[in-house]
């Protein structure tokens, strides 16, 4: 079932597209990633199906056009993490993942006990109970991002968006940090949809991926039927291998010895 | 468990181990233990001879069920009731309405060394009230002075024109635009206002004093005049506590969260101004209390609003009493302006903010 919907939404910036006709669905329950070279429009695209960039085109989220809802309303059924979030200067752990909770409290209200049981939850989840004292600042970048996670999730919404999650993270945090979406997903039925600039991460975890290019979206589907490698070399102007390691798709630069 | 179940229901609540106001009740105490010691001393100490013990005894004596004779004669009783208290009590509304201003411009503008002055408010007041001294409409002094009335009209009009000039070049985009709005308003104002002055020349003196801030003319009057605005400034202030902290994630973020950004901005910006300009209007100007007080209370009590607000208010109102208390016992029987005194303290804190800000302040 369609969970959101975007039909030909466009973006200009002083008369320049940076989106084009884009038209996509997302299914309930789904993992899509958004991929393409720097510039493709990823990062609007993501901004805008989050309702917070405006765009021609329309929008809607179970059904509903994402204009006729309160921004409240739609802070309760999409949740944004961007790429690099604020780090508010001397802010505890709880009270950054407490934040998520805005959404859902009458709007000079202030959190009620099923809030703090809830975020003390989501903290458990994701091993941050013994740092809720913890100021942001001191935390690593891996933790720092399980904080970023913590609070959409705490946001308690049916769908998630993440703008380049694992970036600025190592080989190991990447991983961490994008298994414990996955179990996220299936633990409290969220759909995922981020952009991501890792296409063998991006394949090895997404259900669906949408490759954007100049604004446009030039494919979509199954990792296998997206990451053709001769559609990459042209799209990223990089020559690249994709190759068949187990059940899993890796894409690899392919670097001539003769030009190097 | 899935978000939606413990929606739902599930295990008892827990506290979340202090959390976001660990420091909250127990810094609530602490201020009004603050306010109370700085008001007692504010009534109990000052140049007329009068018996500390025979000033307490008064106190007391007004106190619900205690009866207590005093000893002091009708003019002791007077210098007390009609010259400290008021006096206390605007030097309290002053000071509590310039710290939680300051407060919550660093909020929304998410700048440390945000302060209502910046957006004009000060260079207004002091037009308008140099306007009022050179035409004769007033000298500072009685019920019917205009000196406070156009004081508070020129802030007001200073932060108006600030924002819409912010507003019409890229406020939209970033609040620093409307800080940038308030340097230019402030310095085209104040040039207006040293123009009249120098044009003025035998009332330079009452200027000066009005603009080095005092509250040594205050009465009833004037503490009747600034309390309405100073407790409706201070409530909605505080009554946007949380979402002011929802603003320490920038404006994108805030939104995603359900917030509109800008118009919190709005409203508290006009909350803060308007409170600013009555005690401007009542007081002259008293530099840095917004700055200080709110800093203090963040280096101690951690930089939530929830708990940065609430407390600056009560020490802002304590700080300023103290140093009311200062300024006429220093150099006693003469006393020093009170905006000397901040000026004099929160100039080198205002250094200190500015080298630790990118640590510890946001």
């Amino acid at each position: 079932m369609n969970l959101f919907v975007a039909n030909e939404v466009g973006v200009r910036i002083e008369d320049v597209p940076i989106l084009s006709d884009v038209s996509l669905s997302v299914n309930t329950g789904e993992w899509v990633s958004i991929v393409g070279p720097n510039g493709a429009g990823k990062t609007t695209l993501l901004s805008v199906m989050a309702g917070l960039r405006k765009a021609s085109g329309s929008l809607s989220i179970d059904g509903r056009n994402i204009t006729d809802l309160t921004l409240r309303e739609r802070a309760r059924l999409l949740a944004y993490v961007p790429q690099h979030p604020e780090i508010p200067p001397g802010m505890t752990v709880n009270s950054y993942v407490l934040l998520g909770r805005t959404p859902h409290l009458p709007f000079l209200g202030m959190e009620g006990s099923r809030d703090f049981r809830l975020v003390e939850q989501v903290l458990e989840q994701f091993d941050l109970s013994s740092m809720g004292q913890r100021t942001l600042e001191s935390l690593s970048g891996g933790e720092l991002q399980r904080c970023h996670l913590a609070r959409a999730i705490a946001q308690a919404t049916p769908i998630v968006f993440l703008d380049e999650p694992t970036t600025a993270l190592d080989l190991g945090h990447q991983q961490q940090a994008l298994d414990r979406i996955r179990l996220l997903r299936e633990e409290h039925q969220v759909t995922v949809v981020m952009t991501m600039h890792d296409l063998t991460l991006a394949s090895q975890y997404s259900d669906r991926i949408i490759l954007m290019s100049k604004g446009r979206i030039a494919v979509e589907g199954k990792p296998a039927e997206v990451l053709d490698p001769i559609r990459l070399s042209e799209l990223y102007g990089a020559q690249v291998k994709v190759l068949q390691v187990d059940d899993h798709l890796v894409v690899v630069p392919s670097v001539s010895k003769e030009n190097p | 468990m899935p978000v939606r179940q413990l929606l739902a229901g599930g295990a008892a609540p827990r506290p979340m181990g202090g959390g976001v106001e660990k420091f909250r009740v127990p810094g609530l105490l602490i201020g009004f233990v603050a306010v109370a010691v700085a008001t007692s001393a504010g009534l109990l100490i000052g140049p007329a001879d009068i018996d500390r013990t025979d000033a307490l005894k008064e106190l007391l004596d007004r106190l619900p069920f205690i009866s207590v004779d005093s000893g002091l004669s009708p003019i002791q009783k007077n210098i007390i009731w009609e010259v400290r208290l008021p006096r206390v009590a605007l030097g309290a509304l002053v000071g509590g309405t310039l710290a939680v201003s300051g407060a919550s411009y660093q909020a929304v503008f998410r700048n440390p060394l945000a302060d209502p002055y910046l957006l004009g408010a000060a260079a207004g007041a002091g037009l308008g009230a140099t306007v009022a001294i050179v035409t004769g409409s007033g000298d500072g002094v009685g019920t019917f002075d205009l000196v406070p009335l156009l004081a508070f009209v020129g802030a007001l009009i200073a932060v108006a024109l600030t924002y819409l000039l912010g507003y019409s070049s890229g406020t939209q985009r970033s609040p620093a635009a409307l800080l940038l709005a308030g340097v230019a308003v402030a310095s085209f104002l104040t040039a207006i206002q040293t123009f009249i002055q120098q044009q003025n020349v035998e009332t330079i003196r009452q200027v000066y004093s009005w603009i080095l801030g005092r509250l040594n003319t205050a009465s009833w009057d004037e503490v009747s005049l600034l309390a309405p605005y100073a407790f409706a400034s201070g409530l909605l202030i505080l009554v946007y506590r949380r979402v002011l902290d929802v603003m320490r994630l920038g404006d994108l973020e805030a939104s995603s969260l359900g917030i509109r950004p800008q118009l919190v901005r709005l409203i508290v910006i006009c909350a803060a101004s308007l409170g600013t300009a009555a005690a401007v209007a009542v007081s002259g100007l008293i530099a840095f209390v917004g700055i200080i007080v709110p800093h203090t209370v963040r280096l101690v009590a951690g930089a939530s609003n929830r708990v940065v607000l609430p407390l600056s208010i009560l020490f802002g109102a304590a700080f300023l009493v103290f140093v009311d208390l200062l300024g006429r016992s220093l150099a006693s029987p003469a006393e020093i302006p009170i905006g000397v005194i901040t000026a004099f303290c929160g100039a080198p804190f205002f250094v200190i903010v500015l080298r630790s800000s990118k640590r510890t302040l946001g």
